[in-house]
């Protein structure tokens, strides 16, 4: 168990030495973010732009026009949200190649509370033109991410987390940008998850089986490009989708999946996420359990999923 | 100008408060410890002898309004809206916790005495300059105060909501500045410099004052001294130490966001006089 964004600030620190061309930006949060690990070992390629995203978003534009590989990183509410419209105008649509890296994206912020957690960063992101938005679900997986993005020419906006979560990619997987994986066959319904959720649904897998129920569970490490071949494929096969995130089910992966299949190969869909509400206080798990982003919830989503696409 | 009881009551005050703020970080885990104790002397003159407000009726329309801009400083806030009276101070051990309406940042719509949502930094001065045209519109006498961070003032939108303040002429808006040389990742010259600020914030058309924000007395002459100020809004530079009151926690950035912890919080406590 490591958390997303440690995962992030020991890989940035390789490919510092790989690439010279590599620099990064943090807005007062490098210990939070793990961008500290690579100030510390490159102070000259690294830049604070203080309590200033907005600045920041768009001295990482300058850097990218002028050749360097910017990756930029702060909370998620505040990359996505205060320096929203710099994304937007300085950064992707002159599609330049800056590497947005959001740590703290969603409800797990915990005890910060509302004002902190991302709800709707996925959402805004995959509506801008020319971003790549990705959510790893583990350690590997955003190592893996961080490398496949800083080899991609273009801005990307990857959402990573405060707390630990249990590794579900054990054996090197190599990340390709808009290809999603399956990590469990089944036939009765496809769990369709991202982020942190791809470990409760692989658990809520092994639930369902007890009780005959056979779920498939497919992981999107990248939001957008959505992998519509994967999402159509289990739509045709298993002829019911549960997507889950740590998100708001309006415009994030839930969303997404929603409309492929609804134009591709319309089949019954359930979406576990935040109902259109903020977050608020509490530890990460109690909130995880609150908001009904757990195994037991993703059980009763596939059951109720299997009922509708059995109906006549 | 306090007289020697009102400034030995005042530091009274500031000094349960300081116990109480201690006690809801070190029982809620998490929070943020240093600023909330470099605010806490201008809180305690602010809420325990300027303001005018009414904690019976916390909706009062002629109530002065504070806007904490630096909204990670909340346990220093909920602190003094608890021993004025807004809610029984047994609540704030529910800090931080599922349920609670005393959440990690200021919730309007949650906390009695809080008057706007902050906690995204830069945000509140501009909510001030409303509040304070508000109050103007409906020919209220009411004052606004705003509390705002030096590593805060790096946000863009202070530099607009000064800007705004100073064109409307809003002398009923008093803004402190904590100015603690400190943010999360060091000294605020290193990360990124702010100074001159009073310069600054004379160029932009506001009155600028700048006292020793741990004195009871200064701070109350210069909030007499905004009150008084017309044609323009006032700007308090309050020198403060990060950690103030807690000598093992003072001048240190590593404790923004860290807690007390259990012995951390006893021998703070035994230095606060407080068994
Ligand atoms: C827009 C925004 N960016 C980043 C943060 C995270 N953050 C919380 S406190 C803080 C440092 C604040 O420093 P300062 O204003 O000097 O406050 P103080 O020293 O009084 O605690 C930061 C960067 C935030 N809350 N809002
Ligand atoms: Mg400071």
């Amino acid at each position: 168990m490591i958390a997303t964004r440690d995962a992030y600030g020991q890989t940035l620190v390789e490919l510092g030495r790989e690439n010279p061309s590599v620099v990064v930006l943090d807005a007062d949060l490098s210990g939070s973010t793990k961008t500290a690990l690579f100030a510390k070992e490159f102070p000259q390629r690294f830049f604070n732009a203080g309590i200033a995203e907005a600045n920041m978003l768009g001295m990482a534009a300058g850097l990218a026009a002028g050749g360097q590989i910017p990756f930029v990183s702060t909370f998620a509410v505040f990359a996505s949200g205060r320096a929203f419209e710099q994304i937007r105008q300085s950064l992707a649509y002159p599609r330049l190649n800056v590497k947005v890296v959001a740590t703290h994206g969603g409800i797990t912020v915990g005890e910060d509370g509302g004002s902190h957690q991302s709800v709707e960063d996925l959402a805004i992101m995959r509506a801008v033109p020319n971003m790549v938005v990705l959510c790893p679900a583990d350690g590997p997986e955003t190592a893996a991410a961080v490398r496949a993005v800083a080899a991609y020419e273009g801005p990307v906006y990857m959402r990573l987390g405060r707390s630990k979560v249990p590794t579900v990619f054990a054996e090197p997987t190599p990340f390709v940008i808009g290809k999603g994986s399956c990590l469990r066959p089944g036939r009765d319904l496809t769990f369709v998850t991202t982020g942190l959720m791809t470990a409760q649904a692989l658990a809520a897998a092994e639930i369902l089986a007890e009780g005959g129920i056979d779920a498939r569970v497919v992981h999107l490490g990248t939001i957008k490009p959505l992998d519509v071949d994967l999402v159509l494929q289990a739509a045709r096969e298993t002829g019911a989708l549960v997507t889950a995130e740590e998100h708001s089910v309006i415009g994030g992966l839930g969303g997404a999946v929603c409309e492929v299949v609804a134009e591709g190969y319309p089949v019954p869909v359930e979406r576990v996420g935040l109902r259109d509400v903020f977050g608020q206080s509490g530890t990460a798990e109690e909130l995880l359990a609150y908001y009904g982003l757990t195994a037991a919830e993703l059980v009763e989503a596939a059951q109720r999923v299997v009922r509708k696409k059995q109906m006549p | 100008m306090l007289d020697e009881l009102q400034v030995q009551e005042l530091t009274e005050k500031a000094r349960q408060l300081r116990v109480d703020v201690l006690k809801m970080l070190n029982a809620a885990r998490s929070g943020h410890t240093g600023g909330s104790l470099s605010a806490l002397d201008a809180l305690t003159v602010l809420f325990f002898h300027q303001m005018r407000h009414d904690p019976s009726n916390p909706q009062w329309a002629d109530r002065d309004h504070f806007v904490l801009s630096k909204g990670h400083a909340a346990p220093a806030l909920y602190a003094c809206l608890a021993h004025a009276g807004y809610f029984p101070l047994d609540d704030l051990k529910t800090l931080r916790r599922l349920g609670s309406h005393l959440q990690g940042h200021p919730d309007m719509r949650k906390t009695p005495g809080v008057e706007v949502c902050t906690g995204s930094l830069g945000q509140g001065l501009s909510q001030a300059v409303g509040l304070a045209l508000a109050a103007r519109l409906q020919g209220r006498a009411s004052r606004t105060y705003c509390l705002l961070g030096d590593g805060e003032v790096q946000e863009g939108q202070i530099w607009e909501a000064a800007m705004a303040a100073a064109h409307y002429g809003v002398d009923n808006l008093c803004a402190l500045l904590d100015w603690n040389g400190l943010q999360i990742d060091g000294e605020v010259d290193k990360v990124m410099r702010v100074t001159p600020l009073g310069p600054k914030f004379l160029a932009f058309g506001w009155h600028v004052l700048e006292v020793d924000g741990h004195d009871l007395n200064a701070i109350a002459r210069a909030l007499a001294d905004a009150a008084a100020c017309t044609g323009k809004p006032t700007l308090i530079i309050a020198r403060t130490v990060k950690g103030k009151g807690v000598p093992f926690f003072e001048h240190k950035a590593s404790y923004h966001g860290v807690p007390p912890s259990d012995d951390e919080l006893s021998r703070a406590l035994e230095h606060l006089g407080h068994s």
